[in-house]
């Protein structure tokens, strides 16, 4: 089973502290993560999904070292992260990439499409010269871009074009592990929809391990084979996609976001589960169960006693006092 | 992984790009733009006019030793005439070369001041704006230190603490100036960081100061010609003016600074010799602020020339 696990997450937290000026802030740290344990298995594709704040970029960014855990640790294939030296996680490097969510801004303006992809090759790779032109070729003919894209400078595309060029890039170190960032929603609805099935293609040919981050809950249960719900930092909720699609989602905030999605007809009419106000502020959260305040079924306890993620059934958990009642 | 019932997913459509569009570079905008503004043209003119007549200055007067400070007394406080256009000064000497031959001091005095004062203040915006933290600190509270002194009262401090000569007072102008470039290029990494590719970069393993080199500084440089250009026509200034107190270049080699200096003396009855440098620092100032200014507008998408 352990070698069927590429990441996991031990206690994570990660805490972004106001800038101390003249006069110290009174604001406490903002808990962007707190003691998140996750698995990801390989070959599959973990949905992360929550309103904006909770966490969800900060979880990639921190998978991916790009930012430091504040504690906990990240393991990637056994290795711990954290205890790695700078060469080493370099080297790592290789093994795990990112696509981001505004496509416009993810090349340099003044880099031609050729020289973005060449980038990471040139970094990692001893391919020079024609080796190098071959595989940037080979890269954009397999995200579904015409060769002649090479020589075109970012403002030439259009933001799809973009993002085909971004998992391109992703792709071009033969990574195991992607983590993408949101990576339809700067997108229309039909573009969403190429770049999802492109995502999936590329993923059974090159074995590829997704994290994917996103706010619509339709768009990461069409990817996605687990979803990971997030609440002010914290997993509340992890359940399989079929087993969310059927309804089975324990969680009220899980629930609630569902039954946010819009109806695709017209007739079918849905409890909708109204959440007052928004999220509380991620550097002040409310004692107990983090979501008590807005939970329609809070009950006393909420606000005392934080509940623990539990298990309900196989491969899906959840953190709610409810469960037990 | 299963598909959501009802939804249709389009089939998976080659993109196509169209008819290539003319790729214009960001400078070549800037110049169609900039073409237009005719005082910027008269400026680049004028300052065309003063840097041939600087390097070509032994072959443009009879007088080049002259020029260079010999004294020729027996023809003194002589009034333009067709063998002096501008007359000669109170040793004798051709103004016109001593124009010519000062403006090899003045302007390469202003280049270079500009140019060692980018080369510092670039690369340490660049580092603090990436960087962060108490690195950027450090930096910033540096420039904050230089910055607090008038620049021609520092500049004054340090050249005379140095010694006079050319290049001391090149040194002691270029350590006032550089703090504004590090403004400038901090702030303008600091937006320039909230992009995603400088953390594709990070992501792909660039080293730090490969991001920079790569990715940072190609994309800051553009505000900073415009700052040098009109930066170039006050460094001269401050450059004259401390020629003027009698640091910098030392008599008899000319700068135009030392030549007002020596002129005004004898302004009243004979103003021709310190006129005429006075006329060249003021037209060298006003083309590079003409300069500048068509620059500043030209860099600027919202104010640019179309």
């Amino acid at each position: 089973m352990s070698d069927q696990i590429l990441i996991e997450t031990r206690r994570l937290s990660k805490y972004f502290h106001p800038r101390q000026g003249l006069f110290p802030s009174k604001r406490g740290a903002v808990r962007a993560l707190e003691d998140v344990n996750l698995t990801i298995y390989r070959q599959e594709t973990l949905g992360v999904v929550g309103e904006s704040g909770c966490g969800k970029t900060t979880l990639g960014r921190v998978l991916l070292n790009l930012a430091r855990p504040t504690s906990g640790q990240v393991i990637f294939e056994g290795q711990d992260l954290s205890a790695l030296d700078h060469n080493a996680l370099r080297r790592l490097r290789r093994e795990m990439q990112i696509v981001f969510q505004n496509p416009y801004s993810s090349f340099d303006p003044r880099f031609s499409m050729f020289r973005s992809l060449a980038e990471p090759l040139l970094t990692h790779t001893d391919l020079r010269g024609e080796a190098l032109e071959q595989r940037a070729r080979e890269l954009a003919r397999q995200v579904g871009m015409p060769e002649d894209a090479l020589s075109r400078y970012p403002h030439e595309f259009s933001g799809g074009q973009l993002q085909r060029m971004a998992i391109a890039r992703a792709l071009a170190l033969n990574p195991k592990f992607i983590v993408l960032d949101e990576p339809t929603s700067a997108l229309d609805v039909s573009v969403q929809a190429q770049i999802l099935n492109l995502l999936r293609n590329l993923q059974r040919r090159f074995k590829l391990t997704y994290l994917f981050i996103s706010h619509d809950l339709s768009v990461i249960q069409y990817i996605s084979d687990r979803i990971a719900v997030m609440y002010l930092g914290k997993v509340v909720e992890l359940i399989t996609a079929p087993s969310l699609v059927e309804g089975q989602a324990q969680h009220p905030y899980t629930r609630a976001l569902l039954s946010a999605i819009p109806e695709v007809h017209p007739e079918e009419k849905r409890e909708r589960i109204a959440m007052p106000s928004k999220a509380p502020d991620a550097a002040r959260p409310p004692s107990g169960c983090s979501f008590h305040p807005r939970c329609p079924f809070a009950m006393d306890i909420c606000a005392q006693v934080e509940p623990p993620l539990e298990q309900i059934s196989a491969g899906h958990w959840s953190a709610c006092h409810l469960i037990h009642s | 992984m299963q598909s959501t019932p009802g939804v249709e997913i389009p089939p998976f459509v080659e993109p196509t790009l169209g008819s290539p569009t003319v790729a214009y570079s960001e400078w070549r905008l800037i110049w169609r733009s900039f073409r237009q503004d005719k005082l910027a043209l008269i400026g680049l003119a004028i300052i065309t006019i003063f840097i041939l007549g600087a390097i070509f200055a032994p072959l443009l007067t009879p007088y080049p030793e002259q020029g260079r400070g010999d004294p020729n007394i027996l023809e003194k406080f002589k009034p333009p005439s067709v063998t002096h256009p501008l007359g000669t000064d109170y040793l004798g000497r051709d103004v016109l070369a001593r124009v010519l031959y000062g403006g090899r001091s003045s302007l390469s005095m202003g280049f270079l001041v500009v140019i060692i004062a980018v080369l510092i203040g670039v690369p340490l915006g660049a580092i603090a704006g990436y960087l962060g933290g108490w690195v950027d600190e450090i930096i910033m509270r540096t420039t904050d230190v230089f910055m607090a002194f008038p620049s021609l009262l520092l500049a004054l401090a340090i050249a005379s603490a140095l010694g006079a000569g050319f290049t001391n007072t090149m040194i002691a102008i270029a350590v006032t100036w550089w703090p504004w470039y590090t403004r400038l290029v901090r702030s303008q990494t600091l937006s320039l960081r909230e992009r995603f590719f400088i953390e594709a970069a990070r992501s792909i393993g660039l080293p730090g100061h490969k991001i920079i080199l790569t990715h940072v500084l190609p994309n800051v440089m553009t505000p900073v010609w415009v700052q040098a250009t009109l930066d170039l026509g006050s460094a001269i200034l401050i450059s004259a003016a401390l020629n003027f107190v009698g640091l910098g270049v030392q008599p008899p080699a000319a700068d135009w600074g030392n030549m007002v200096s020596q002129g005004r003396l004898y302004f009243i009855e004979r103003p021709w010799f310190a006129g005429a440098a006075g006329v060249a620092i003021f037209l060298t100032v006003l083309a590079f602020n003409f300069i500048g200014d068509a620059l500043r507008d030209a860099a600027d998408p919202y104010l640019r020339r179309t």
